[in-house]
């Protein structure tokens, strides 16, 4: 199974560093950073706390600011885009899901999953239909109507992977989506994660704590403070 | 669509906090409305007085009399239409506490004079022809429900004792602004009277009232009546109407201001406390708001939900406040009538309420939204959980 060797790298990171300033102290977070990620790959990043893991998997989403250092995903050097070319990147690359699903709370699971649609130019009808599909491919179609604060934390990440995955992204990162879950919640989230990879051929990238997740991978990276190590 | 149910849920989201603020800004703007219009009304007896009637004074003070026979002089200036005169009779009816404009004046040229004060020919008549006659303004005779026929007693401040009189017109007002709480009656009741009872302040008159027959004539007739009387034992000061009010008024223009000032005070009081309701409510969406940008949605989404939900909850209060100005106008109107004949509520005022509660909606977003939009993605992502 050495299909993912021969496939092109989606990303491409050179000489990454990110440090962050605390008054007049200068903290590096990210030191010197090289590493490619193949199409279909499904990457674990592990490490201990503070070392970094979340720092780089923003940096690699687009939702932070590298120091220096180049990150290439599907050709395009986002470090050179501005923030609003940034912002229609991230809608159309990439899938999010966060720790704490982050779902808006006075949004129904529906409105939550058709929320990124609304940045395209689909039809009511259009993204009626694709929020019906997505939510019935994580078995939550009988709870499209439920609010966040009615659903369990594993429905609640379902609905949040259901939106992460709605604009066909090419990228799903993924910051410890089981660390607020329990053994069942979480063997069932990594169930559909594997399955967007397997399936539909997204790649993952997903920082964990938990080594039964990290099973579920194909590749495990470790980060200890601000470099990356292989196993 | 999306976003106006967002905003909407979102405005609810804390029922508590949210009812408090729209009480807090409805109150706000009743106050704002009521206090603008008590200043407005200050000044609505200088706009309503006619720059086509003279007023004319002892220069002294107005304490100090003029002879009645400077009314046939007066006539003869060049410009004077009418003349009419009369006396401030400062009666109380029945107690002190019951006050209300009365004066003693001549009858015929008066009600000439103020043609906005609506009298049925038949009591007109009654008025003219009844030497204790008197007419009330409708506001004043329904607050003491009297009828025309009724006798009406007034006990006499500065002219001491009981005087009955019989009430035989109620006027109304042309407009909604002419004043409904005065009580005039004939002068010749009070002066013959006087002749017998003390002599000595028979003959005279608290002030003339002229009018002219263009309002541009005004200074010119004024100047010929002060200088007609110029070294004579009383010297007179004649003014239009509308400048006389504006010496009263300018005594209690401070008070005014004051009241003004007060009114804007209250406006930017609740503008803080919106203000500070809307950090509070921004503070615990930053992560949605994080979220939000991440999924690709720029400022002007934050800025939308952030002001939608503010202005929201302010125009509510703002309508509800204006809705609120209606009855307390109301019970003003009826409680207080002898201070404020007339109490209304002007459209203008319900503009300025309503802009006023935008204004608050508006101020109380600018600081939430420039945080929500400027907060680094990793930073707001950071305040979930
Ligand atoms: N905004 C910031 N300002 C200052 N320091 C920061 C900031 N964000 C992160 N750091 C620091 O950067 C380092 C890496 O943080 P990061 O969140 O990437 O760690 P992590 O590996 O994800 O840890 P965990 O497993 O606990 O989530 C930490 O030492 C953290 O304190
Ligand atoms: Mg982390």
């Amino acid at each position: 199974m050495n299909s993912t060797v021969i496939r092109p790298p989606i990303v491409r990171i050179r000489n990454l560093t990110k440090s962050y300033q605390r008054g007049n102290q200068n903290i590096p977070v990210l030191m010197d950073i090289d590493f490619d990620i193949a199409d279909g790959e499904f990457l674990a990043l592990m490490g201990p706390s503070g070392s970094g893991k979340s720092t780089l998997l923003n940096l690699i989403a687009g939702i932070d600011k590298a120091d220096t250092g180049q990150i290439v995903i599907g050709g395009v050097d986002i470090a050179l885009l501005t923030e609003a070319e940034l912002a229609r990147w991230r809608s159309t690359n990439v899938g999010f899901i966060f720790q704490f699903y982050n779902l808006i709370p006075v949004l129904t699971a529906f409105e939550n999953v058709e929320l990124p649609l609304l940045l395209t130019a689909l039809s009511r009808k259009e993204r009626c239909e694709h929020v019906e599909t997505v939510l019935r491919l994580v078995n939550l179609e009988e709870r499209m109507d439920h609010y966040p604060s009615q659903l369990s934390g594993g429905q609640q990440q379902r609905v949040a992977i259901a939106r992460a995955i709605i604009t066909d992204p090419t990228i799903l990162v993924a910051d410890e989506p089981t660390g607020d879950l329990d053994r069942l919640s979480a063997e069932d989230i990594l169930t559909f994660i594997d399955r967007l990879n397997r399936e539909f051929g997204k790649t993952v990238i997903m920082v964990t704590h938990d080594p039964r997740a990290a099973e579920k991978a194909h590749l495990v990276r470790h980060l200890e403070k601000g470099v990356l190590s292989d196993n | 669509m999306f976003f106006l149910k967002l905003i909407i849920r979102n405005a609810f989201r804390h029922r508590l906090r949210t009812v408090l603020t729209v009480v807090g800004v409805a109150i706000a703007v009743m106050a704002f409305g009521l206090l603008s219009t008590l200043v407005g009304l200050w000044y609505l007896g200088v706009e309503s007085s006619s720059a086509t009637r003279l007023v004319t004074r002892n220069s002294i003070s107005l304490v100090f009399s003029l002879p009645v026979a400077y009314k046939d002089r007066i006539r003869q200036v060049p410009g004077v239409k009418s003349v009419s005169w009369g006396n401030w009779f400062g009666g109380v009816y029945i107690e002190p506490k019951n006050f209300f404009p009365n004066f003693a004046v001549e009858p015929g040229s008066y009600l000439g004079l103020y043609p906005e004060f609506i009298l049925p020919p038949d009591q007109k008549a009654a008025f003219l022809l009844d030497r204790r006659g008197a007419v009330a303004g409708r506001k004043l005779a329904e607050k003491y429900r009297w009828k025309t026929g009724d006798q009406i007693t007034l006990k006499g401040t500065i002219f001491p004792g009981e005087w009955p009189f019989v009430l035989r017109g109620i006027y109304r007002g042309a407009q909604k602004s002419t004043d409904e709480t005065q009580f005039f009656f004939n002068w010749n009741y009070l002066n013959e009277t006087l002749k017998k009872t003390v002599p000595r302040r028979a003959d005279q008159v608290g002030f003339y009232m002229t009018g002219v027959s263009r309002p541009d004539q005004a200074a010119e007739v004024s100047v010929a009546i002060d200088t007609l009387f110029h070294n004579s034992l009383a010297e007179t000061l004649t003014e239009t109407e509308k400048a006389f009010q504006l010496g009263f008024v300018s005594m209690t223009e401070a008070i005014m201001v004051a009241i003004r000032i007060v009114s804007y005070v209250v406006i930017v009081i609740i503008m803080v406390v919106a203000a500070n309701t809307m950090a509070m409510t921004a503070r615990e969406r930053m992560g949605e708001f994080a979220t939000l940008k991440t999924l690709g949605f720029g400022p002007w989404y934050i800025a939308l939900v952030v002001f939608g939900e503010s202005i929201t909850i302010s125009m509510v209060g703002g309508f509800t406040g204006v809705l609120l100005t209606f009855p307390a106008a109301c019970w003003i109107e009826a409680e207080l009538s002898q201070f404020f004949p007339v109490f209304n509520i002007s459209p203008m005022t319900i503009y300025l309420d309503l802009l006023a509660s935008f204004t608050v909606g508006v101020t109380a977003a600018v600081f939430p939204t420039w945080r929500g939009v400027t907060i680094g993605i990793a930073e707001g992502l950071r305040r979930v959980g």
